[in-house]
């Protein structure tokens, strides 16, 4: 087994007086799906942001493939490229076409000539199912398929690892289930991803581990059936409970 | 520009005058301003063909024209015609016939966003349609219109300014004569350019006191949508 | 005679209309970059950018006009009073040009600047390839308006004796003793320019439009 993909040793974020997240360490390896579940306002999202780089951590240190990306010397731009993050609310480009969407990271980023650039992302939006939405503009799409334009947009860039931060919160229920199969068929093809969501099903069929947090620490981790039926931890326990009733609720309330 | 404090000693009585003349034009456009922009923005809102062909006509023209044109038309051009016009009241006329345009259109912009059904409201309990316009319109409209017109005096002020090149001897027409008295016309308007920065602050903070002062709770959230 | 007369103001519209496109675009050049630097910078030049910006815009357009025209035209520039007044135009359309580009660049919210940042755009190239061309869009209507008073403005560069519509106009009025006809027809031909860029910049909006932007 080589070396973790992803490694966050004793990460720390602190908002003025407010600690979001304290002395977090995780490893990711590669082709893992690692789901991250606990109540909101834990700092799961704002971790996924540091990982990326998007907000810097007050300590604590990330290494992508065994280089330290927390580094001053470490070019952000770059570490972005090889990291892939899907927004909660999409955040597509709206001046773009689905198209353009996914094809503007190559063109302008990796520099890729046009041609090839619009086949590579022809494929991705196929990998996606929306081939067929290429030229509509974002707010011509629902929000189902606006999300799968995001995941191909990030894929474009054939990131190391994906970040998926809560990606089907602002769906309406009946387009949830688009996304989350996206996703699903992604981690059978061992793409490495780390995903902050609410979705109990989709943790419990799809991740390799899934991660407890809680009040800006990791509680306990560990492969779904051993932390869905035999948690270590009342915490655990007791926020499984919890959501479990509001997952069943909502199912209910959809039928 | 070293002279400009020197300028402000030696000049001061003729700079304060000059702003006087200026906020005078000023005052004096806005009335008559407000009220050929309510009579244009009512005729074309609530006129006939006629009155509201004339009010559009009376719109697009002085807003699609420079106002220095519409000044020598007034100035130069109507002694042609037998109205003969001192400088004072030819750019009474020009300031006040080209800011009632823009008036027009802030007032126009309030009174159709009050709505058909408060002048419905109005008929309704028996009233004629210019006693609603006037009781239940007019007063809501007025309101509605204050941000977006609150930029009109400003604005104007600044306007005011050219009609020294008709000498009428506001505020830079005084720059003009210090220039010609010192030969300094860099000095010489940087001093008036701080006059009127003084001026404009202090009419900005007037009509900021004044509209916080006119203000009803809760009307003003729809007043920015006008 | 009445057809000389008439050409002879609209040899004038070329000027005028010389007169507008040096200024409009240098005034949107410098208020573009203003803009960024007020949005985007750090706290210094945000402040820097809106002092100048207050102080262009407390000062009557004609008395810029005069300041930067001598300084233009003075020792150490000496700039013809066409290039004078036309780059003063320019300047004095930059602090205005510069609100209405900084509106614009704020309304963009700041997740496409995020989600620009996470595929590994600069900061730079966000701005270029995401924010701006959104915000010029959005920017064009009340751009429209600044470029009819640009050219409206355009007029005031008359006191520096450039021949353009108005300068002639009053020419032809002094030899003719015509004001009425000589003004009347420069404010014709001011209205149809004004008029053609209204429209001209109205048709620019409509084809840039996104399809589902709202009007």
């Amino acid at each position: 087994m080589d070396s973790p993909i992803l490694q966050v040793k004793n990460l720390t974020k602190i908002y003025g007086q407010n600690v979001i997240f304290q002395d977090i360490s995780l490893d990711v390896n590669r082709g893992e799906t690692i789901v991250i579940i606990g109540p909101s306002g834990t700092g799961k999202s704002t971790l996924l942001r540091c990982i990326n780089l998007l907000t810097p951590a007050n300590s604590g240190q990330i290494f992508l493939n065994g280089q330290e990306i927390t580094t001053p010397e470490a070019n952000e731009d770059r570490v972005r490229q090889q990291i892939g993050m899907v927004f909660q609310n999409f955040l597509l480009f709206n001046h773009l076409t689905a198209l353009d969407n996914v094809m503007v990271g190559l063109t302008k980023v990796k520099k890729m000539p046009k041609a090839r650039a619009r086949e590579k992302a022809l494929y991705e939006l196929n990998r996606v199912g929306l081939s067929d939405r290429a030229d509509h503009y974002p707010g011509q799409l629902s929000g189902g398929q606006q999300q799968r334009v995001g995941i191909a947009r990030a894929l474009a860039m054939d990131p190391s690892v994906m970040l998926f931060d809560e990606p089907t919160s602002a769906l309406d229920p009946e387009l949830i289930g688009e996304v989350l199969g996206v996703m699903e068929t992604l981690a059978r093809e061992h793409m490495t991803m780390l995903v902050v969501t609410h979705e109990m099903g989709f943790a419990r069929e799809v991740a390799n581990r899934i991660v407890f947090m809680e009040k800006g620490s990791i509680v306990e981790q560990g492969k779904p059936d051993d932390l869905f039926y035999r948690p270590q931890h009342e915490r655990t326990r007791e926020f499984l409970w919890k959501i479990t009733e509001l997952y069943g609720n909502k199912e209910e309330k959809h039928e | 520009m070293s002279d400009v404090p020197e300028f402000f000693l030696r000049f001061w009585p003729q700079l304060l005058q000059g702003a006087g003349i200026t906020l005078l034009l000023t005052v004096q456009g806005l009335a008559a301003g407000l009220v050929l922009g309510l009579l244009s923005a009512l005729a074309r809102v609530y006129g006939n063909k006629f009155w509201r062909g004339l009010a559009v006509g009376y719109v697009e023209l002085f807003r699609g024209t420079p106002l220095l044109v519409q000044l020598f038309l007034i100035y130069y051009g109507l002694p042609g015609l037998g109205i003969t016009l001192s400088r004072e009241w030819s750019a009474f006329l020009a300031l006040g016939l080209n800011s009632g345009a823009y008036q027009a259109e802030y007032l126009r912009g309030s009174i159709l966003a009050i709505g058909e059904g408060q002048m419905m409201a109005g008929r309704a309990i028996g009233m004629s349609k210019w006693r609603a316009i006037w009781e239940i319109v007019l007063p809501q409209a007025l309101r509605l219109a204050i941000p977006a017109w609150a930029n009109e005096p400003v604005s104007l002020l600044k306007s005011t300014a050219i009609v020294f090149l008709i000498a009428v001897p506001e505020l830079m027409a005084v720059g003009k004569t210090i220039a010609a008295r010192t030969y300094n016309p860099i000095g010489a308007y940087v001093t008036v350019a701080l006059v009127y920065l003084a001026v404009v602050y202090l009419l900005d903070a007037f009509l900021k006191w004044a509209e916080a002062r006119v203000k009803i709770p809760g009307f003003e959230a729809e007043g920015r949508k006008a | 005679m009445l057809q000389n007369f008439f050409s002879y103001i609209l040899q004038g519209v070329s000027i005028t209309i010389a007169v507008t496109l040096v200024a409009l675009p240098a005034g949107l050049a410098l208020g573009l970059g203003l803009a960024l630097v007020n949005t985007y910078g750090g706290p210094w030049l945000k402040r820097l950018s809106a002092a100048y910006s207050l102080l262009m815009r407390g000062v009557p357009p004609v008395v810029l006009l005069f300041i930067l025209y001598f300084i233009l035209s003075g020792n150490v520039v000496n700039l013809t009073p066409f290039w004078a007044g036309s780059v003063s135009l320019g300047i004095i359309s930059s602090a205005y040009q510069m609100e209405i580009l900084r509106g614009a660049l704020l309304s963009i919210s700041g997740g496409q600047m995020t989600a620009a940042r996470a595929i590994g755009m600069s900061r730079w190239q966000a701005i270029r390839n995401i924010i701006l061309p959104q915000a010029l869009r959005i920017a064009i209507p009340p751009w429209s308006n600044e470029a009819s008073i640009v050219l409206k403005d355009s007029s005031l560069v008359y006191a520096l004796g450039v021949p353009e519509i108005l300068r002639r106009a009053q020419q032809l009025s002094a030899t003719t003793q015509q004001p009425m006809l000589a003004f009347g027809a420069a404010a014709l031909i001011y209205f149809v320019l004004v008029f053609l860029v209204n429209r001209g910049l109205d048709t620019l909006a409509e084809k840039t439009k996104l399809p589902t932007q709202a009007a």
